[in-house]
């Protein structure tokens, strides 16, 4: 072996002159290699590559979507909650409404039957008392012209003069009574 | 029979050969499922190729449109560390790129690549944009412009090559040399030149170490200066 390196070095072969053959076989080697390595290799590796940067991405992708698709159920739900809580609470007011308008009309009613009530009492009392003061007014003039005749002796028998008295008498118990009354 | 032998099929010949089969046939299998939940074997192919495609491309070139280069990328750089660490594998030893024609091929591909991607994006101009830097004194251009037009032009493929094949070449000479010196000590007569063998074997392992890193590094510096050259030739107008 080192007689080939000393050959090499004193037979006077320059080690920068290239053996043509040599550069051939490895630019050929080369070339078959860089055709096997554009046609198959990279092509495979690149899919495969891809494939994968895919299915991560789409993983992803899913994930995001069911997430989104999960908060816009949450946001339903909570938006219908909202819409029952204001329902309730709408039918809660109409109820009070309700009830205070029913109660109102029925106070009026009641204020309404009452008064009526109180009016025809009155009615009646004042009817009353017109027929009484008739009735008495005939009852005591015949009976004080009838006791004033026996006293008197003179008949007061005419229905026109008694009247009169009386009407004058009751004028002045009237009289009285309105200043007593003053 | 080393460089320069042109005469008949050399083991460099199958070994790359051999490369091809072996990235081929690792990512094929690798890919060939795409699960989306990966195997074993399916992630450590999405690894690999991730951190070519994210680590070199996207990092890079980035834009929109770095896609179309993962593959050239993703090529050179397996292409590259295969026939590389052979070099630190036993019994195969060679690392295909201490032949200079293997690497040479490389950087011309890569060469040729950015050249025409900048030509396709800049149209003509680009070699203006190449050469011409913005915001230099006018005066100074007569010195630049030659300078920028053998830094980017000439000397860009050759560092790229040689790079790759001095490094390989090294370090397969280190290794070759500490084996020859262990088998030169251990035939000797005398105990002590013997003795001293097991020196010379625990140097050769910590420079093997060192290979099977810089093996790695310089497949990945290749595909990192091809990265950038394209992001150059891209956006040659903002540079």
């Amino acid at each position: 072996m080192n007689q080939l390196i000393i050959s090499a070095a004193t037979e006077g072969t320059n080690p920068l002159v290239p053996n043509p053959w040599e550069m051939l076989v490895v630019f050929a080697g080369f070339a078959v290699l860089m055709f096997i390595v554009v046609k198959y290799v990279v092509p495979m590796f690149e899919k495969t590559f891809a494939e994968r940067a895919e299915a991560i991405e789409g993983g992803i992708a899913k994930a995001e979507k069911a997430q989104a698709e999960a908060s816009a159920a949450l946001e339903e739900y909570k938006q219908q909650l909202t819409d029952a809580r204001a329902e309730a609470n709408r039918i809660r007011e109409e109820a009070r409404a309700e009830g205070a308008q029913i109660l109102a009309d029925l106070k009026e009613k009641a204020a309404l039957e009452s008064a009526r009530i109180t009016a025809q009492a009155h009615a009646a009392i004042q009817s009353e008392r017109q027929a009484a003061v008739v009735s008495l007014r005939t009852e005591v003039g015949t009976l004080a012209t009838t006791l004033a005749g026996r006293i008197v002796g003179e008949s007061l028998e005419d229905d026109a003069r008694s009247a009169r008295v009386v009407d004058r008498f009751l004028a002045d118990l009237e009289n009285q009574n309105a200043g007593a009354a003053k | 029979m080393p460089w320069g032998a042109a005469d008949g099929f050399s083991k460099q010949m199958l070994l790359v050969i051999l490369s091809v089969v072996i990235i081929a046939a690792f990512f094929l299998m690798a890919a060939r499922k795409g699960q989306l939940v990966p195997g074993r074997l399916q992630f450590a192919g999405e690894a690999a190729y991730g951190f070519v495609r994210n680590g070199i491309g996207k990092d890079i070139i980035g834009g929109k449109d770095f896609m179309k280069y993962v593959p050239l990328l993703f090529s050179l750089f397996f292409f590259i560390l295969v026939n590389n660490i052979y070099g630190a594998i036993p019994l195969i030893q060679l690392p295909t790129f201490s032949h200079v024609g293997g690497a040479y091929v490389m950087a011309g591909i890569v060469y040729v690549t950015w050249i025409v991607i900048g030509v396709k994006k800049n149209g003509l101009k680009y070699f203006k944009l190449a050469t011409v830097p913005s915001g230099v004194p006018g005066y100074i251009l007569p010195i630049v412009i030659p300078i920028e037009i053998i830094s980017n032009f000439l000397v860009r493929p050759v560092t790229h090559s040689l790079r790759l094949f001095a490094t390989m070449l090294a370090g397969h000479l280190i290794v070759m040399i500490a084996g020859s010196g262990i088998e030169y000590l251990v035939t000797q007569e005398n105990l002590l030149l013997k003795g001293a063998s097991v020196l010379v074997l625990g140097g050769a392992i910590a420079m093997y170490m060192l290979e099977a890193l810089i093996m790695v590094l310089q497949a990945y510096v290749f595909t990192l200066l091809t990265a950038i050259y394209i992001e150059g030739a891209l956006h040659a107008d903002s540079h």
